[in-house]
């Protein structure tokens, strides 16, 4: 029951938000947050699981009602946790009051709808990472895109029109064709399965009931459906070459949006990638490991290139995305413990350390009206806590250790460097996703250098002064969490080693 | 309880909206003063609730269900209750009521409103006498009574032109499709040698030397269908009838009325003429359905896509819709073992569209009452000044796109999976693709209302104004279009019951 109360709860404070009056909105928002964030660390306090949810391990918190039945099929309220769902649900609560925090400042017009729709959208993200069956997480995915579409469109920048509709337009068609691949899988299944739990499905394909479906033999459907679910996931994670979506929708979204956006949503197309492609159909991906190993290497190396030409400090973070989001397809392509660990704990990281730079730039251009390199220079001497923190959160971009990103990448390239046997080549494609880290040390530090250090020098006529308390705090705590996650790890890397060991048992590796 | 009741009381839905119909006229007629505005609202707002009640009731009881001894006969056969019938009236009888509802806002300043609910409330009695229509002369008879209030609704605005000319328009289209109906009609007659459904099924078996006419009556009826549905190749009269006709009749006409050509369509064709002795008497009907569907449903959404009318795209979405709903009828096969999931799944998706469109038409009402205006840049900058409404347009329009959070997506989903699971992927393919395409041009509203800013600061300050009887009606249907994505369970269920029952 748990689960339910805490994503009513989300609903129901959406709602209050909803109506409240713009002057106190804002701290209302927070106030309510703090609740489902403290409902996840019960989660996490309580947590009793083994195993990977799918491939039948034991489900924390679960829960199941008879929803409807589609041809023979049943649908239900069907929500738990393993150890690969539960930290990206504590990233979820625990970044959305940050971002609400982070938008006290910058937020000036309908702020009840503002909050209102961030909480929706969390309600719904909760439900994306908890939901174990196909419908119920169907739904809560796609409706993640409407406040999402909302919150760039209306309070966003001058291009915001075009960025929300692109966003809108993208991932829309993407779940379509990623509905139709699932959908594909589960007519080949027949009569093998019962309901459209997930587990249920991930056991009936590992058991190799897949079967005929209109005259397509079971080895094209499942080929297909895998690379109509890779495509769709693709979108959202997003990969080269169908990204041109992301650095739009950063640029326009304002600041707590792209917090939410790089921070969480990105991890939808990871977190789908891992349970529906590579925890499902395991055979299929470790026949297109060289492609998709390829497909993330350029995505490293030519994410990283972007961030390096750009003038605007947000699109460098957004582009890096691109570039972080790489170095996770390529741990979850070798499908070994350190890999597909690695990858979860990096979504995990990731989402910390880009909530933190997106915050971060945020604060600098509250204060400059402007975000780009050529027009600043020395703002460590009129801003000094907040460049402080900005400064730290581009050490843990680079992978300076004992911060969250360093285990992230070390566990992926450990993961990956001595997988020959999901991936040949392993330790070239690894090598070259290293060095993807060297560019970004050039990017990061390049514009840090311009924008942050030497004498003060801005264009704009604005007066620049320290930051406010409440949009430099948020920073703190999230340095705060990024150091905790680098020191130990262990807090979240345990329950995902447990739960992704099943997954690369799963692969049956002949060569 | 219900089965201590005498048979006649299974008329009793039908029975309620006449007598509302008929109440109204008194008043009226013995009254005058009494017949204000609000108080014919009521009335006949709770004629309608009163049916609703009613049928949900039966529904629930199961009456006509094959667990309580099956459909009931009255009148010589020529009336039939069974869950379809029920199912069906609850449409009709929730869109009457919401209709009514907001018509008591939109007319507030007409000169003699009375008319409008008493015409209303006759025309849904038509509807619901349709759905229990067992043999084709009450299926005709029921038809004209739902015909011909629709024509003077849609001519209500007697000084508007647009008005009137849509009523002409609608009128002689209607006529024509009418007696091409009625023709039909006799010509099955002389094949088959009888109007009660089953005995015209009988008949079509041994109709061997006559096929050739059977098959010209089947035809013209699905003429008559077409017009009632507002399907190519009858579909010219929707758009002019839609954009002239007060928002509110256009609300009923596009939701309730379309309904009551789907109802007789599924039951006649299916009961009347059963797929595996048509075909082999050379009679496809099943196929003709699908040419329809096919072309209704593309035609529909490219024509919607290129308007700059609301209301117009609107009219085209709703002729779109009819061609997602004629997959229940092209969709079906001799035998085919997910005939009634298809069947049923249409039925359902006439439900949901019952509340979302509704709801859409009455929200156009709503901008008319403002007096924005009626194209797509009118409407820009409206969620600044009626956030509320707004939502529940955006609500409205994305689940007539089919999106997952609302209850379209459910009814558009089964309706596709059912053709699929029948044997029939290029319909629901065809169907998948025109979903694809309607999110654009439904989008582009709630782009409007939402992201773009009004061209004057002035141009919304009539918008100040607060109609409550409409601002419900949008609220309630918009609620309503929510809550059936989890409540989709029992209405598939009955759905499916219902349709299992004709096959």
């Amino acid at each position: 029951m748990i689960i339910e109360a805490l994503i009513g709860f989300t609903f129901v404070a959406a709602l209050l938000v909803l109506l409240a009056p713009n002057e106190w909105a804002g701290r209302l928002a927070f106030a309510l947050s703090l609740v489902p964030f403290v409902g996840s660390l019960y989660l996490w306090w309580g947590f009793e699981a083994g195993g990977n949810a799918l491939t039948g391990g034991a489900i924390a918190f679960e829960s199941r009602i008879e929803w409807l039945e589609i041809g023979g099929r049943s649908v239900s309220w069907f929500v738990g946790l393993d150890g690969i769902s539960l930290p990206l649900v504590v990233l979820t609560t625990f970044l959305v009051p940050l971002a609400i925090v982070s938008a006290w400042t910058p937020i000036d017009t309908r702020q009840s709808q503002f909050y209102g729709l961030m909480l929706f959208m969390e309600a719904n993200l909760l439900g994306v990472f908890m939901a174990l069956d196909f419908f119920l997480w169907f739904i809560f995915w796609e409706a993640v895109l409407v406040p999402m579409y909302f919150l760039i469109g209306v309070w966003g920048g001058p291009r915001r029109k075009y960025a929300a509709i692109k966003f809108f337009v993208y991932t829309n068609a993407a779940s379509l064709v990623m509905f139709i691949g699932f959908m594909a899988l589960v007519f080949g299944l027949g009569d093998s399965v019962s309901s459209f739990g997930l587990p249920e499905i991930t056991q009936a394909l590992a058991a190799g009931e897949l079967g005929m479906w209109f005259g397509i033999p079971p080895e094209t459907l499942a080929m297909a459906a895998f690379l109509a679910m890779f495509f769709g996931f693709a979108v959202k994670v997003p990969i080269v070459p169908v990204h041109t979506w992301l650095p739009d929708a950063h640029v326009e979204a304002p600041t707590p949006v792209s917090v939410m956006l790089a921070g969480v949503l990105l991890k939808m197309g990871t977190y789908a990638l891992l349970r529906y492609n590579f925890t499902m159909l395991p055979d299929q991906a470790s026949l297109l490991a060289i492609p998709i190993a390829v497909i993330a290497v350029i995505s490293v190396i030519y994410g990283a290139m972007l961030a390096l030409a750009q003038k605007d400090l947000k699109r460098i973070v957004a582009y890096s995305s691109v570039s972080s989001m790489g170095y996770v397809i390529l741990g979850l392509v070798v499908f070994t413990e350190y890999g597909v660990g690695g990858a979860t704990f990096q979504m995990v990281a990731h989402g910390l350390i880009s909530g933190l730079m997106f915050m971060a730039v945020g604060v600098v251009y509250n204060a400059t009206h402007t975000r780009m390199v050529d027009d600043m220079a020395g703002m460590a001497d009129r801003m000094p806590i907040a460049v402080g923190i900005l400064v730290a959160g581009a050490f843990a971009y680079m992978g300076l250790p004992l911060m969250a990103g360093f285990a992230g990448e070390f566990f992926i390239f450990v993961g990956a460097f001595g997988a020959d046997a999901a991936l040949p080549y392993a330790p070239v494609f690894t090598a070259l996703a290293m060095f993807g880290i060297v560019i970004v040390a050039g990017y990061l530090l390049s514009a840090m250098q311009k924008t942050l250090f030497g004498p003060f020098r801005l264009e704009t006529d604005y007066e620049v002064g320290p930051a406010p308390f409440h949009d430099v705090a948020p920073l703190g705590v999230l340095l705060a969490a990024i150091i905790v996650l680098g020191v130990a790890p262990d807090l979240f890397f345990e329950m995902i080693r447990d739960a992704a060991l099943p997954v690369v048992e799963g692969v049956s590796v002949d060569g | 309880m219900v089965d201590q009741l005498p048979q006649w009381a299974a008329l009793a839905p039908v029975l309620a909206l006449a007598a509302t119909g008929l109440l109204l006229l008194l008043i009226d007629a013995i009254k005058p003063s009494a017949r204000s505005n609000t108080s014919m609202a009521v009335t006949s707002a709770l004629g309608a609730l009163v049916s609703l009640a009613l049928t949900v009731w039966f529904v629930v009881a199961g009456t006509g269900h094959e667990d309580t001894g099956g459909a009931i006969y009255l009148f010589a056969d020529a009336i039939k209750v069974d869950t379809m019938a029920l199912f069906f009236t609850a449409i009709f009888a929730s869109v009457t009521a919401l209709v009514v509802v907001a018509a008591h806002d939109y007319f507030h300043d007409h000169e003699s409103p009375a008319e409008f609910y008493s015409l209303v409330l006759f025309s849904a009695t038509g509807m619901a006498l349709l759905a229990v229509a067992n043999s084709l002369a009450v299926v005709f008879v029921a038809l004209e009574m739902v015909s011909l209030p629709s024509y003077a609704l849609v001519g209500f605005l007697k000084k508007n032109r647009g008005s009137v000319e849509a009523s002409l328009k609608y009128f002689l289209v209607g006529a024509v499709s009418s007696a091409i109906f009625v023709f039909g009609i006799s010509l099955v007659y002389a094949a088959t040698g009888s109007l009660i459904l089953s005995d015209v099924a009988e008949g079509i078996e041994t109709v061997d030397g006559l096929a050739g006419v059977a098959g010209a009556g089947i035809v013209m009826m699905i003429g008559g269908v077409a017009f009632k549905t507002a399907s190519v190749p009858f579909h010219f009269w929707a758009p002019e009838a839609y954009e002239g006709a007060p928002a509110p009749v256009s609300a009923y006409l596009s939701s309730a009325s379309k309904a009551a050509g789907f109802v007789v369509a599924f039951r006649v064709f299916t009961e009347a003429f059963p797929i595996g002795a048509s075909i082999s008497a050379g009679i496809d009907w099943v196929l003709a359905f699908g040419i329809l569907a096919v072309v209704t449903m593309t035609l529909g959404n490219f024509a919607a896509a290129v308007q700059e009318n609301v209301k117009r795209m609107l009219a085209y979405s709703s002729v779109g819709h009819a061609g997602y709903a004629l997959i229940g009828l092209a969709a079906i096969s001799a035998g085919g073992s997910s005939n009634d999931a298809v069947m049923g799944a249409a039925m359902a998706h006439l439900l949901v569209y019952g509340f979302m469109n509704t709801g859409a038409f009455l929200f156009v009402a709503m901008a008319e009452r403002w007096g924005v205006g009626r194209t797509f840049a009118d409407y820009a900058g409206l969620a600044k000044r009626a956030p509320i409404a707004c939502v529940a347009m955006a609500v409205f329009m994305f689940s007539l796109a089919g999106l997952p959070p609302f209850a379209g997506f459910f009814s558009k989903y089964f309706l596709f999976m059912g053709a699929i699971d029948n044997g029939f992927v290029w319909l629901a393919a065809v169907g998948a693709i025109n979903s694809v395409i309607s999110l654009y041009y439904y989008s582009r509203i709630v782009k409007a209302m939402f992201l773009d800013d009004p061209s004057s600061e002035s141009a919304l300050d009539a918008v100040d104004v607060r109609p409550t009887g409409l601002y419900g009606a949008v609220i309630f249907a918009a609620v309503a279009t929510v809550l059936l994505l989890p409540g989709f369970g029992p209405v598939i269920e009955t759905a499916e019951a219902a349709a299992a029952a004709l096959f």
